[in-house]
């Protein structure tokens, strides 16, 4: 599903994050990716994503070679993959509501119309009743945001998830509750896991297999 | 056994909102805490922790209404005006390491000169003396002496930990309060941060944790407090909570039982909105041992605010 060959990457070419990083993601399967803070994960997290271009090296996704990344990235790749980050509040435009933010994907790839479909079937899915789909960020709880970005992020049913410390601001009983809902869309779809984060005991329950990323070093994963 | 060091009586907080809305984040909370312990007060995001930590340092919006009191060392807190609270409570008798240290440090300024202003008004030292007493105060919080002429920018969230845990140990207050001090750390960063934070409760201080992270609360505390919904349903004794008998509130059981080293499920729904708390139990809604009585709200007594508690001997 996912292949990172020998990729290189970071915010300036002299002192990359990442070195010559192996990474390789089957098809249906769920991989956890364990580093220290600083270590480069999420750097890898949104390379896997296609928002941000590696110095060097290799990315296959769905078997294509990625030609492009960011706003290169073709479409029909770019929407293979949904992405989940760490922190709701500043992966949310403050001036939506949730339900606007949820159908964003579909409306930016010109599929509005199955806006309600979707939304019909996903609130409940994680858990958004009432009136909540109403209200805008600020309105909401960090938990309650954090379920909107995963509505967001299978609206477009993806065969790969990306979650990038998709819990590490939430209490034990959401993050229980977040994790089955991405659980319950892949036993539903196969679609494939990347679970970036920290909390070994976590990724050990999530994932069927967890990998270690070294800090500024290279990995083979 | 001393007078405590803090006791909180009966401390509601409600906002006003616009509309007529009335928002009752934290509702009759008691407790009290002895030097050299902490407390650790555990619950979901929105649960009202953090604003009972702001109405203890009377750090609330105008409108907010507070009900209650607090008392330290023979004093109360909030009946108190600002200028004694900013005279003689906050950092002197009280000292807050804050939520995310990265954004309570100034960032145009080094941590070098942020101690040093701290020192120079909490303990009055200048001059000479000044350089010693700033090195002395990085050294308490276990702050690297070589880093102190940075910004904080460029430090790693563990050394920024420090620096604003540092600056909130200059005053030497005897009571501590930590705001979700290991939100977005790693692991190891937790447990280092978590137990350099219970030296200082060791070293006498009374401290109290504001978390929702339960590893972190297991490793930190002699007593936790629940929250849920603006108010404390469990008040139990760390050990026995975390390890055996267990948690009595069905509440606290199902948090537990939804830590991925545990059964990792989660428990069925989400918390109430603060302006629209049933009569009754606020969690009844989501128990699955809710029965008629709940409608009727439980008072805390005993460390326990349940008609249906866990028999922790059989759970």
């Amino acid at each position: 599903m996912l292949e990172l060959r020998a990729v290189t990457a970071g915010y300036d070419r002299r002192t990359p994050v990442l070195r010559d990083v192996d990474l390789t993601v089957a098809d249906g399967e769920a991989v956890g990716l364990l580093g220290p803070s600083g270590c480069g994960k999420s750097t890898l997290a949104r390379v896997a994503a296609l928002l941000h271009r590696p110095d060097a090296g290799e990315v296959r996704l769905a078997g294509t070679p990625v030609p492009g990344f960011r706003h290169r990235a073709p479409r029909a790749l770019r929407t293979t993959v949904g992405v989940v980050f760490q922190q709701p509040r500043q992966a949310a435009d403050p001036r939506l509501t949730l339900r606007d933010l949820i159908a964003e994907p579909l409306r930016a790839t010109g599929r509005a119309a199955e806006v309600a479909d979707r939304l019909a079937e996903l609130a409940p899915t994680v858990g958004l009743g009432g009136d909540l789909l109403t209200r805008g960020p600020h309105e909401v709880s960090d938990g309650q945001l954090q379920r909107a970005c995963v509505a967001r992020a299978l609206v477009l049913r993806p065969r790969l998830l990306i979650c990038d410390e998709m819990t590490a601001m939430l209490d034990a009983s959401t993050t229980a509750a977040l994790v089955g809902v991405v659980e319950d869309y892949r036993a539903a779809t196969g679609a494939a896991l990347l679970a970036v984060g920290h909390d070994r005991v976590l990724l050990d329950r999530w994932c069927d297999r967890v990998t270690h990323l070294a800090s500024g070093s290279s990995a083979r994963a | 056994m001393s007078a405590p060091l803090l006791t909180v009586a009966d401390l509601s907080v409600r906002f006003r909102m616009s509309g007529g809305r009335t928002v009752a984040a934290v509702r009759d909370v008691s407790f009290t805490l002895a030097a050299g312990q902490c407390l650790a007060l555990v619950g979901e995001s929105g649960c009202g922790k953090s604003v009972l930590a702001s109405a203890l340092l009377g750090l609330l919006p105008g409108n907010a209404q507070v009900r209650g009191a607090v008392h330290t060392d023979g004093r109360e807190l909030l009946a108190a005006d600002e200028d004694v609270l900013a005279r003689e409570v906050r950092g002197r008798r009280i000292g807050l390491i804050p939520q995310s240290p990265a954004g309570h440090l100034t960032p145009v300024r080094t941590v070098r000169s942020q101690l040093a202003e701290t020192v120079r008004e909490l303990t009055g030292v200048r001059g000479s003396g000044l350089p010693d007493a700033v090195a002395a105060a990085a050294a308490r919080a276990a702050f690297p002496s070589d880093h102190l002429d940075r910004y904080p920018h460029e430090l790693s969230g563990g050394l920024a930990q420090r620096a604003a845990t540092a600056l909130a140990l200059v005053g030497d207050a005897p009571l501590l309060i930590a705001d979700e001090p290991t939100t977005g750390l790693d692991r190891e960063l937790v447990d280092r941060t978590v137990d350099e934070l219970r030296r200082h409760a060791d070293d006498g201080r009374g401290l109290l944790v504001i978390t929702h992270d339960l590893s972190a609360a297991a490793r930190i505390a002699d007593r936790v407090a629940v929250m849920y919904a603006g108010r404390v349903v469990e008040l139990a004794d760390a050990k026995g909570f975390f390890g055996s008998p267990g948690p009595r509130h069905p509440y606290a059981a199902g948090l537990l039982a939804a830590l991925p080293e545990r059964e990792f499920t989660p428990i069925p729904g989400m918390p109430p909105e603060l302006d629209a708390l049933p009569e009754g139990c606020a969690f009844a809604p989501r128990c699955g041992r809710a029965s008629a009585a709940c409608a009727r709200r439980p008072e805390l007594t005993d460390g326990l605010a349940c008609h249906h508690a866990l028999d922790p001997a059989h759970a």
